[in-house]
């Protein structure tokens, strides 16, 4: 016997949620959609989820389980029960519930629709399927495996912070269209996406890696689309020129020159973006924790310029 | 009230591309009960077909005539010639709005084997073909969003007519509970299948006849309910679909004895024989006694594929086995049992997608029908896998034109907008009187228990007029429901007592249809009359709803190219 505690929330009834324990026998090989449905069928038919193909391709029934989302109907119930043969289901983060396990997603489809999630191809279509060859088509299979259930942005610690990123899964979709060799718009999309909300406001958390139920694996795409950015020279962001700093302070000298990097990011012609530094700067300083003003190399410096060169070749 | 030139119920394949089409001229509204992404198209795994010809020489020709014979030459061999067709330019829109494929060496659309196809004929986007086009489609009305307004998450619940001609829909919005009044010039239904009425299905909650009772309730016939698909391959007890595209690119089937039966059944095309065929043979040897460990269960092997062809093309049914079952297919056989699948019946419309009302072909104005909730027939008996996506697709463009032909430069016809809100209001009125003596779960329970064991696989007389008794006195039963939920906030239990509603009554259909039909022919097999009667039922069945109960009249087959021949692998 496993007890379910769920998050009920309805605001026809009550203004706030409260939790609500459902005991029910786990039949063997269940899934965790297959027990809601039960609850739902012989407990309590109030209780509202989405559900639709059973089969980890709809992208309908993703909830929080035990703190961390995921498809209900694509994992087997005996798996997530804890120790205390409980399973807590709860909306998805970052979006607004509406009723029980149901959320709101229209931010998220609004996210999807800002990256422009369609091809602009380079020409008029010839008469028949435009080649494309398998490696090409490699660079695309994963983010074109995503369906949408929102799992990535729920467990997003940027947008739990930050309502204008466009969260890991828009920003996969993007990738879908940045890496395809019949679209023509690489760099306008990268420069898009180098804006404030876009890639480089990702925490490298990779939180979205680990919720992600399909191998599209949200972050791995935005780290293939910063890397398109930089290659396109699209540099001319804070991000950007971050990972530069951070990137050319390595190879110099083997380790980071703290001092250098906050005001390489911001650019040295960028005068308010540097006094905004200043207040942080102070403070620093009378902490004791100003960076040293001449920066050293580590020993084995010619060793990390040695891998660094054959990286280049 | 809501006014659109055209509204479109259903956001899978076929209402997307009806959508894009239509939406050239004219304003569009597109209703789906879940979101377009979420269509049950997106479960399409292995294939599209078209005779490209990419990897061997095919024609259209060829193309026809195993459709033909796939369908247990039922088919109407107009509309399958138009279809056939259509096809390498469709797919080759496809990619061009950007749809994704596998590859050839070369860089062409890369293609596979299929069941009852003489040539390697599916366009496959690895085993998840379905998701790649509905995502393609979605794209495109993400990219057009001004022209077509998607209703997420509405519910349909009547057509609106006035004599012949259709004005439009009945709706509510499920999130706020409100119904509405759609008025439309034209109305298109691309509402999916049933199968949620057998026990063992692939099919997902959304697929429970709603488009096809709604067309119905307003005194259109259903052309061929009793061919009902069932799968090979469904993953067994929970029925989720482990594609086709494992026996196209070279998986067996082996019984209780390690055996690969078919050999027995289909000695020329093996595994790749037609599904009806691989179904039977499967629930035959399950019978018989040769089950894997006695039980339900066949063994699908895929281990001699290599796990490298495994992840390049299989990657998302091993995943699914993974997660499912806990078995790996490079290691291990995958347990599957024929599962409920597809329609082939549906809501008779000529080739051009339009609605028609008799067996005389007479149009219903303003209404039209494309995918599997039509009935076209290009399928006939039984469908070919990869002619599904094919269909959708096809016959949604075709819609979408037929509809630019008629409701451009009409004028909208006359609702009565209180009337027809009360008629659905009264609906949910009467859900929420009922005693409450009854549990729905347990009425869904024995009616899908019902239709798999005495109106599935195999049939006869005696089977099918007890299903047909245990499904009145379900529908009894029904009216007795007992409701939790009243409030209108996203209240998913009465929507799930209306779907209910809607698949006792093609339950009824298909097995009175079945019970008519005293011959085997595609996916309906009468173990009392084990052989195909063309002399008695070489035609369709149209059955009609009347006050004397339902009618089932015959219309005839369309032959151009090919007469009926025997059908052997």
């Amino acid at each position: 016997m496993a007890t379910f505690r769920i998050k009920r929330f309805n605001p026809e009834k009550q203004a706030e949620p409260y939790y609500e324990e459902f005991q029910l026998e786990v039949p063997a090989g269940a899934t965790l959609l297959d027990c809601m449905n039960l609850i739902k069928w012989t407990l309590d038919g109030s209780f509202s989820y989405r559900m639709s193909c059973r089969s980890a391709i709809c992208g309908s029934c993703a909830v929080k389980a035990n703190g961390h989302a995921l498809l209900a109907c694509q994992r087997q119930a005996e798996h997530i029960i804890d120790n205390d043969e409980t399973i807590t289901l709860e909306p998805l983060g970052n979006m607004k519930p509406v009723k029980d396990l149901v959320v709101d997603f229209t931010p998220f489809w609004d996210k999807i629709n800002k990256v422009k999630p369609y091809l602009e191809p380079k020409e008029a279509p010839p008469e028949k399927e435009r080649r494309q060859s398998q490696e090409e088509f490699l660079l695309i299979d994963d983010s074109s495996t995503c369906i949408m259930c929102g799992a990535c942005y729920s467990d997003c610690n940027t947008l739990e912070v930050d309502d204008n990123f466009l969260g890991p899964a828009a920003l996969a979709k993007a990738q879908r269209f940045v890496s395809d060799s019949r679209d023509s718009k690489t760099l306008e999309r990268v420069k898009m996406l180098s804006e404030p909300g876009g890639i480089w406001d990702c925490t490298h958390c990779a939180e979205c890696v680990e919720r992600c139920p399909k191998p599209a694996r949200p972050f791995d795409r935005i780290k293939e689309i910063m890397t398109v950015a930089l290659d396109k020279g699209v540099h001319n962001n804070t991000g950007a020129r971050h990972a530069l700093s951070f990137f050319n302070s390595v190879k110099r000298s083997g380790n980071l020159n703290e001092g250098r990097i906050p005001v390489e990011s911001m650019g040295f012609f960028n005068i308010p973006g540097l006094l905004s530094l200043l207040p942080v700067g102070i403070r620093m300083f009378l902490k004791g924790k100003i960076p040293p003003i001449i920066h050293h190399s580590i020993e084995e410096v010619d060793d990390v310029k040695r891998i660094f060169k054959e990286l280049d070749q | 009230m809501i006014q659109h030139d055209v509204v479109i119920v259903g956001a899978g394949l076929a209402g997307m591309r009806c959508a894009l089409e239509a939406s050239k001229e004219l304003d569009v509204g597109l209703l789906t009960k879940v979101y377009p992404s979420r269509s049950h198209s997106g479960a399409a795994q292995g294939g599209i077909a078209a005779a490209l010809g990419n990897s061997e020489p095919d024609s259209w020709e060829e193309h026809m005539y195993d459709t033909i014979k796939g369908g247990d030459f039922l088919n109407d061999q107009d509309a399958v010639e138009e279809y056939v067709k259509s096809a390498p330019r469709v797919i080759y829109e496809l990619e061009h709005m950007g749809c994704i494929f596998s590859r050839t060496a070369d860089g062409k659309i890369a293609q596979r084997s299929f069941g009852g196809h003489s040539k390697p004929r599916a366009c496959f986007s690895a085993d998840r073909t379905g998701h790649a086009i509905l995502h393609a489609l979605h794209e495109q009305l993400m990219k057009n969003e001004e022209k077509v307004k998607i209703y997420n998450e509405w519910y349909m619940h009547a057509l609106i007519v006035d004599g012949d001609r259709c004005n439009g829909v009945v709706v509510s919005n499920i999130q706020t509970g409100e119904v509405e009044v759609m008025h439309a010039k034209a109305v298109v239904f691309a509402t999916g299948g049933y199968g949620r009425i057998f026990k063992i299905t692939s099919n997902a909650f959304a697929s429970t006849a709603d488009g096809v009772m709604a067309a119905f309730d307003v005194g259109i016939p259903m052309e061929d309910p009793e061919f009902v698909q069932f799968h090979p391959s469904g993953l067994y007890r929970q029925g989720i679909l482990f594609s086709e595209a494992a026996r196209g690119e070279g998986a067996y089937l082996l019984n209780g004895k390690g055996e690969r039966f078919m050999e027995t059944y289909a000695p020329s095309r093996m595994e790749l024989a037609p599904r009806d065929i691989v179904a039977r043979a499967e629930q035959s040897e399950m019978d018989a006694g040769r089950g894997v460990d006695g039980k339900d269960m066949i063994h699908l092997d895929l281990r001699h594929l290599g796990k490298e062809r495994i992840m390049e093309r299989l990657p998302q049914i091993r995943q699914l086995g993974i997660d499912f079952l806990g078995i790996d297919c490079i290691t291990d056989c995958l347990p599957i049992q024929p599962t409920a699948h597809y329609s082939m019946g549906g809501i008779p419309t000529d080739k051009y997608s339009n609605v028609i009302l008799d067996e005389e072909g007479t149009r219903m104005k303003g209404f039209f029908a494309a995918g599997e909730c039509a009935c076209v027939s290009v399928h006939g008996g039984n469908r070919l896998g990869t002619n599904s996506l094919l269909e959708a697709v096809v016959f949604g463009e075709r819609a979408g034109k037929s509809v630019l032909e008629y409701a451009v430069g009409i004028d909208y016809g006359n609702v009565n907008e209180a009337q027809e809100k009360t008629r659905v209001l009264e609906k949910f009125e009467d859900v929420f009187q009922r005693d409450g003596s009854e549990s729905y779960n347990d009425i869904r329970d024995e009616m899908k228990e019902i239709m798999m064991s005495h109106c599935g696989v195999f049939r006869d007389e005696e089977r099918l007029k007890v299903c047909i008794e245990t499904l009145n006195g379900l529908q009894e039963r029904f009216k007795k429901g007992k409701v939790t939920d009243k409030g209108k906030l996203f209240n998913t239990e009465i929507y799930e007592i209306l779907e209910l509603g809607n698949m006792l009554s093609v339950a009824q259909l298909i097995a009175t249809a079945a019970l008519r039909r005293k011959e085997s022919r595609g996916g309906h097999f009468r173990t009392d009359f084990p052989k195909r009667d063309d002399e008695n039922f070489l035609h369709h069945s149209m059955v009609y709803g009347t006050p004397d109960g339902l009618v089932i009249k015959p219309k005839s087959v369309v032959i151009t190219k090919h007469q009926p021949a025997e059908r052997t692998y």
